[in-house]
């Protein structure tokens, strides 16, 4: 029986080769000791972007922003107020020229004093067109912007006129029209202050990114791995409560959940949606599900005639009543998503302008009143619609199907609804740019700050970055514009809170659900939170 | 010999070009791919026209392939949308992927040529109904289904391997993703040897090996085996490319920083620099991996001779 031999051979070898790996894969899991030193591993994704403060617009390079740099402001992890963080304070009479003075005694942890210079440097670099900033439109307030920015030609300046530093610590900006919260912007990643390494050795701060957080970059692989540690002289209140913070990138969230609860992965902070169901049984208490600042909408194409009539709104108003919210969450987001019954979000708190049920009646799931009013409309356009998204991502088609079903339920006609994937979100972005959608499509925004305005003037203001259904009303752009003019806060919202009123008798957008972010941890970690945008308060984070 | 193998050199220009110009095509026809790189908000009209300037997306189609076959050739493919050179990520990706597809090469020929070589010499036996019905059961399941049960199995429930592979993916954690990324190839390579070998079994020049007293492991290597590899070999051949382009799934599932995620992330992100640079290497794989084969046929057999 030679044969016999080989196969014994064949398996001998198999069997070395498992134990080979299971004691590679030993020595996966994070060590270290616990305490203050102790060090947590986090999973990550692989940031789109260049890690520049202004040219970084999503969660995973807004991650590393936020442990390396403190700006002006910071907003708190719980109540997402913007607080005084390098500011000393920020003076103005008018809503339009600000004094700001710097606080003394911070540094970047290269030993670089941080000055009224660092900030200002790093605005002009943002704004300024030829540096390709993704972010360069935060500094579109500010006087001077269209000189460096200009929306065609080359710019004929190379700083923004509207900022002077008047000393060592102390600068002024002048916007170029009143923005009475314009202050509480500043603690977007974006106004973060840059070293004067940065503009010398351009390349080389990319390659090992220096800030003035409380964490400093030791080792970066892009694509694979960037190891943060402790700052120990960080001069900030909120210092690291852990050594360190190691990001793995991750080709999958579904692998970084099963590396969880396999112990070889501290943190992941977005729970893939097949997940949900087992995480609060794999996880117990160690899942976390908080309200984020991220609304979901249906957006409506107004460029298009027949979405653009006065009986168009009733069958807008028509289909938001057509959506049964509450069991989409609870069956297919396992109560990841709240239902909304308003334009913008719960974090914000009634003292910031969220206020529940002002979408009244016509974000209650009534088929009957729906049926009577999309009828009333004239029927949908065309006698059906099409509801795009981008399937490469998220779990879009499962909800936006289920839309359709509850809408098709609702008329009584199973073909008055259908999904419509688009391949790739950069495809879907860009038909959307070219105003070429067929129907309603998902417009999901997550927040840049924690304020009102930014859940409105972006999305519903003429012309405005992300209107992109080019909803247009005179009315709604007169109050936003009275709102931001007006210097007492709680008139502020007010006024932005009739400007919503506006939005809901036009249903300019569908309110479909507020998100949560969801995240997992390690039993060796405590204190974990995720902050207004989705993010873990990794500063706070205690390792056992 | 010589002239053979410059004259299949040369029949890789047209294949090379033709199949570059595809695939620059294909990642064309998705769309403007700025449109994605400012979130869920449109890129102000300044900084879309700016970037699209940076990565030359501004210039007709034909010139931007132009530009890009030229700058292939001096060694410069391009940057991807996150500023790192897409050479760069070749440099990183690469290794990894050639790692993994060497461990799923070498268990294609180590279990896959084995079990072919047992099985075929007991045709009808109950190893080789056994065997057989194994490898059915391996071809109709999915890879990615394979992949998942063996993560979950091995790396949650037993604790025996990571149920990652690290971002250094050395050689050792690259066995069990390897085995999977094998797995269907592994069967086929199995059947194939089997087959060949049982055909062979009955032929002319067996029987006179036996007949001349040679023993049996001889006869079996040298004279039953080299004769019945080559529809394997050409299996193999082809399949070094199919497996490193195959990848994706399996990298997804074990974290495998290599070839399949960076194409991967490259399509979603709708990166023609990235792609089609990638792919532009994976072709060139796939035509030397051919080349190779069709060189190892003259050692097998002596009598395929190039002139």
């Amino acid at each position: 029986m030679r044969g016999a031999t080989h196969a014994k051979w064949a398996a001998g070898a198999l069997a070395v080769a498992l134990t080979a790996t299971a004691c590679g894969g030993g020595g996966g899991g994070s060590g270290g000791s616990g305490g203050s030193s102790g060090v947590l591993s986090s999973s990550w994704g692989d940031p789109q972007n260049p890690l520049e403060p202004s040219n970084t617009n999503e969660v995973q390079g807004g991650k590393v922003l936020d442990m390396v740099f403190r700006g002006l402001k910071r907003y708190n992890p719980k109540t997402a107020k913007a607080e005084n963080m390098l500011a000393q304070k920020i003076d103005t009479k008018d809503s339009t020229n600000f004094t700001i003075t710097v606080k003394n005694g911070w540094t970047f942890s290269n030993g670089e004093k941080v000055t009224a210079k660092s900030f200002v440097d790093a605005w002009n670099y943002g704004a300024n067109l030829r540096n390709n900033q993704r972010n360069a439109y935060f500094f579109g307030q500010i006087d001077g912007y269209t000189a460096v920015h200009p929306d065609s030609g080359s710019p004929t300046a190379t700083t923004l006129s509207g900022l002077k530093v008047t000393g060592p610590q102390t600068f002024t900006v002048k916007l170029s029209q009143k923005f009475s919260t314009w202050p509480d912007t500043l603690g977007y990643a974006a106004f973060a202050p840059l070293p004067t390494a940065f503009f010398k050795d351009h390349a080389g701060w990319l390659a090992k990114p220096v800030g003035n957080g409380p964490y400093t970059i030791d080792s970066y692989t892009k694509g694979s791995q960037m190891s943060l540690r402790k700052w120990d002289n960080y001069p900030g209140p909120d210092k690291a409560q852990n050594g360190g913070v190691d990001l793995k990138v991750y080709t999958d969230n579904n692998t970084a959940y099963t590396d969880l609860t396999a112990g070889n992965l501290d943190l992941v902070d977005d729970v893939p949606a097949s997940q949900l169901k087992n995480a609060p049984a794999d996880l117990g208490s160690r899942y976390i599900n908080t309200p984020a600042g991220i609304i979901q909408t249906l957006a409506f194409p107004f460029y298009d005639e027949a979405w653009n009539t006065p009986d168009a709104q009733k069958v807008r108003t028509g289909l938001s009543m057509a959506i049964n919210r509450k069991q989409i969450t609870e069956t297919i987001f396992q109560k990841t998503r709240t239902p909304a019954t308003d334009w913008t979000s719960p974090v914000l708190g009634t003292s910031g302008g969220f206020q529940a049920g002002l979408c009244g009646k016509a974000c209650d799931f009534d088929p009957a009143a729906a049926k009577k009013m999309i009828n009333d409309g004239g029927g949908l356009p065309g006698g059906r619609i099409q509801l795009s998204y981008n399937a490469d991502t998220g779990s879009h088609k499962d909800w936006i199907d289920a839309v359709c079903n509850s809408i098709n339920n609702t008329l009584g006609n199973d073909r008055a609804c259908v999904g419509r994937p688009i391949g790739t979100f950069a495809d879907f972005r860009s038909q959307i740019t070219q105003q070429k959608m067929p129907g309603p499509f998902r417009a999901g925004w997550q927040m840049d700050y924690p304020l009102i305005q930014n859940f409105l003037q972006p999305l519903y203001f003429t012309n405005a970055s992300s209107n992109d259904g080019k909803f247009t009303n005179a009315e709604f752009d007169k109050l936003v514009n009275e709102a931001n003019a007006e210097s007492d806060q709680p008139t502020a919202i007010k006024k932005f809170q009739q400007a919503e009123g506006v939005v809901r008798d036009n249903m300019a957008a569908i309110p479909l659900w507020y998100q949560n972010g969801s995240a997992g941890y390690s039993e060796r970690l405590s204190n974990v939170k995720l902050n207004p945008f989705s993010v873990p308060v990794y500063n706070e984070i205690k390792v056992n | 010999m010589g002239r053979y193998v410059i004259r299949r050199l040369l029949q890789m220009i047209p294949v090379f070009i033709g199949a570059t110009l595809l695939i620059f095509l294909m990642v064309n026809v998705m769309g403007d791919p700025i449109a994605g790189l400012c979130g869920e908000r449109q890129c102000d009209p300044a900084t879309a026209a700016q970037l699209r300037h940076e990565f030359g997306l501004d210039k007709p189609v034909w010139q931007q392939y132009a530009i890009y076959m030229g700058n292939v050739f001096t060694g410069d493919f391009g940057t991807a949308f996150n500023g790192q050179e897409v050479t760069e990520l070749m440099g990183t990706a690469f290794p990894v992927t050639i790692r993994l597809t060497i461990v799923a090469i070498v268990f294609e020929i180590i279990i896959g040529i084995t079990l072919g070589v047992l099985t075929g010499l007991r045709r009808g036996r109950p190893a080789d109904s056994g065997v057989l019905l194994l490898t059915l059961v391996v071809i109709s399941v999915p890879t990615f289904v394979t992949g998942l049960i063996v993560q979950l199995l091995f790396g949650v429930k037993w604790d025996l391997i990571s149920p990652s592979v690290s971002s250094a993916a050395p050689l050792d954690e690259l066995i069990v993703p390897g085995l999977v990324l094998a797995s269907v190839s592994l069967a086929y390579v199995t059947r194939l040897t089997r087959t060949s070998i049982a055909e062979n079994t009955r032929s002319d020049y067996v029987r006179t090996a036996v007949a001349k007293g040679l023993p049996r492991h001889r006869v079996i290597t040298r004279h039953l085996l080299r004769n019945s590899l080559i529809p394997v070999v050409t299996f193999i051949g082809t399949d070094i490319g199919a497996l490193m382009g195959g990848a994706i799934v399996t990298e997804r599932i074990f974290n495998i920083h290599g070839v399949g995620f960076q194409l991967y992330q490259g399509i979603l992100r709708q990166n023609t620099q990235t792609v089609v640079g990638f792919v532009t290497i994976l072709v060139i794989i796939f035509l030397l991996a051919n080349l190779l084969v069709d060189l190892l046929y003259a050692v097998l057999d002596p009598r395929i001779r190039y002139a």
